[in-house]
């Protein structure tokens, strides 16, 4: 079995388009999406969900302002700003309970803390394992841990060929929980100097936790010169570039229809060079 | 007035937003920019200042005196973060997991434990005329944000118009980056993933209780669900960009669009001076507009 994540660094360039025609492209698969803050693939894949689970993680601060004699210390104490009046920001606490520790009277609790879902569903491609982490939560890069966890155990149950990731934008938190331990990754980047400089950060993150990583450009044609630089930095790192797919407007017509371009307007040139991406990467 | 510019969705064109934005009105006020995307800050690629300061940014990570660690237990059992373990004769500490609370050090009962900073990230800051860019940038192979964004908003001038680049997302930066803004500016495209994670940023923005507003970007094939979100949910439109070739390809080449089109300056200044004015009629949301930042 092996774990192939979508990164990008930086957002919107394609990713989730990408994932969605693999999906539709390979066989035997197990689908997950780590991108828990702002996930998408569900809106391409129709899944129905078969399983909903909580996600606790962490916990909050709360003070008793009937044991509270105002002392101030876990005021004084709190690295993160989360108490002011006496009062914890429930949005600021971190939940390292210090002010619960040092409290001298005893009147601060830490609550355990309901941060999302967590889902297993069903798609006519294979099963999705999904999430949606609570609005202006923390711990994102638990969350990812725990759907990239359930979808291997799904995956060696059901004896998958692949794991297909759509991984989060950025270089943070939730993506090195995505990318740690996977087999490879496949860089999507657009010909933008924003894609560019994006791209050669996430690489550094990938040649940082030692995963062998792949580059695929979309929409290359809307600055071939870009494009270009993105190919001559490839190989001045050995990374294999191992498609470009054509700006087209299909693509967000399929989009709109809520369904893979592969599947949407197959034999297109962008479904074609989307094929030859994942005969690459799945090989 | 401190202005955030977020998105839920990347690539929906925050940083053509926030650099324009600034351009625009720097020819009519002091301006600050605050890059917050420390993830992949890229407004600077646009901007192209020199950059004539730059400062590291440290967080407290826990350092053992074993001379007078009598290997108590005390420091593991209180760090919930797992970041620090106890062995019969040793004491590990694992800074990629330790979020720099000081429960440790100061609950130590040997005083064994001092902190010392460790680099996660640096800010910058560059200015030509009246604008200022400050850009914090998180070392890659780092996890954790949050820390970098606070450095960089410790610089806001309250003199200043700022206008902040909020990362993509819903969780801890995009919340870190627009606390304390008097209004959220919310980028978006009429795709069905532009739509699904616009309602997430506007949940964002009602829990943080700050006011927000919508751009359109690539506009003109079919927005009209994302008009009729909006209607519903009492969100104001206030710009539509369209889909233009011509558009994408300055971007692509890193040329501000106030620049390679100057009939958008216009509407950038338009747009800037339609917000000041919600802002100042409007109720102002609490806590705003004092240029809050937290340690």
């Amino acid at each position: 079995m092996k774990e192939l994540v979508v990164l990008s660094g930086k957002g919107g360039t394609g990713k989730t388009s990408v994932v969605a025609s693999f999906a539709a492209l390979a066989e035997n698969i197990v689908l997950v999406d780590c991108d828990v803050d702002a996930a998408d693939l569900h809106l391409v894949l129709s899944p129905r969900i078969e399983k909903e689970n909580e996600f606790w993680s962490g916990e909050v601060a709360y003070i008793d302002g009937e044991e509270c004699n105002e002392c101030g210390l876990c005021q004084k104490l709190c690295r993160f700003d989360a108490i002011k009046d006496f009062k914890v920001d429930p949005i600021a606490c971190e939940g390292c309970g210090f002010c619960a520790q040092i409290c001298p009277v005893g009147a601060v609790d830490m609550c355990q803390n309901m941060a999302g879902h967590w889902f297993v569903s069903y798609t006519k491609y294979g099963t999705l394992v999904h999430a949606r982490l609570g609005i202006a939560q923390e711990n994102s890069g638990k969350l990812v841990s725990v759907v990239r966890q359930q979808a291997k155990l799904i995956a060696e149950k059901e004896n998958a060929e692949h794991i297909l990731s759509d991984g989060p934008p950025g270089i943070g938190c939730p993506v090195i929980s995505s990318l740690s331990g996977a087999d490879v990754a496949l860089v999507v980047t657009e010909p933008t100097l924003s894609g560019i400089h994006d791209l050669e950060r996430v690489l550094g993150v990938c040649h940082h936790f030692g995963i062998p990583s792949a580059v695929c450009i979309n929409k290359y044609d809307l600055n071939e010169e870009n494009s270009r630089r993105i190919q001559d930095y490839c190989s001045s790192h050995g990374i294999e570039v191992a498609g470009r797919i054509p700006f087209d407007e299909v693509v967000i017509k399929a989009l709109v229809q809520r369904l893979p371009v592969v599947e949407y307007s197959p034999g297109c040139s962008v479904a074609r060079e989307i094929e030859k991406v994942w005969q690459f990467v799945a090989r | 007035m401190i202005l955030s510019i977020a998105s839920g969705k990347g690539g929906t064109g925050k940083t053509l937003l926030a650099t324009n934005l600034a351009l625009a009105l720097s020819s009519k006020a002091r301006v600050q920019l605050l890059d917050c995307d420390v993830e992949e800050p890229n407004d600077n690629l646009f901007l192209r200042l020199p950059v004539s300061y730059s400062q590291f940014v440290y967080i407290p990570i826990p350092k053992v005196d074993e001379t007078k660690c009598n290997y108590c237990g005390k420091c593991s059992e209180v760090c919930v973060y797992n970041a620090i373990a106890v062995l019969p004769q040793k004491v590990l500490v694992f800074p990629e997991l330790c979020h720099g609370c000081g429960a440790c050090s100061y609950l130590c009962p040997e005083v064994a434990i001092v902190e010392e900073g460790k680099p996660v990230g640096v800010v910058e800051k560059g200015s030509l005329g009246n604008l200022e860019l400050v850009q914090g940038k998180l070392n890659v192979g780092e996890v954790m944000a949050p820390p970098i964004i606070r450095a960089v908003k410790k610089y806001i001038d309250a003199k200043s118009e700022i206008i902040i680049d909020v990362s993509p997302g819903t969780s801890c930066p995009v919340v870190e980056a627009v606390e304390g803004s008097d209004f959220c500016l919310l980028v978006t495209e009429p795709t069905p993933f532009g739509l699904n994670d616009l309602s997430l940023a506007v949940e964002v923005t009602k829990e943080i209780g700050v006011p927000c507003g919508v751009v359109i970007n690539r506009a003109g094939m079919a927005e009209g669900e994302t008009e009729r979100y909006c209607r519903e949910h009492d969100v104001p439109i206030l710009l539509k960009i369209p889909l233009d070739r011509e558009i994408a390809v300055l971007y692509s080449k890193g040329i501000p669009l106030v620049q390679g089109m100057p009939q958008w300056r216009e509407a950038f200044l338009g747009l800037f001076e339609n917000i000041a004015a919600r802002v100042g009629r409007g109720k102002m949301p609490e806590g705003s507009g004092e240029g809050k930042d937290r340690q």
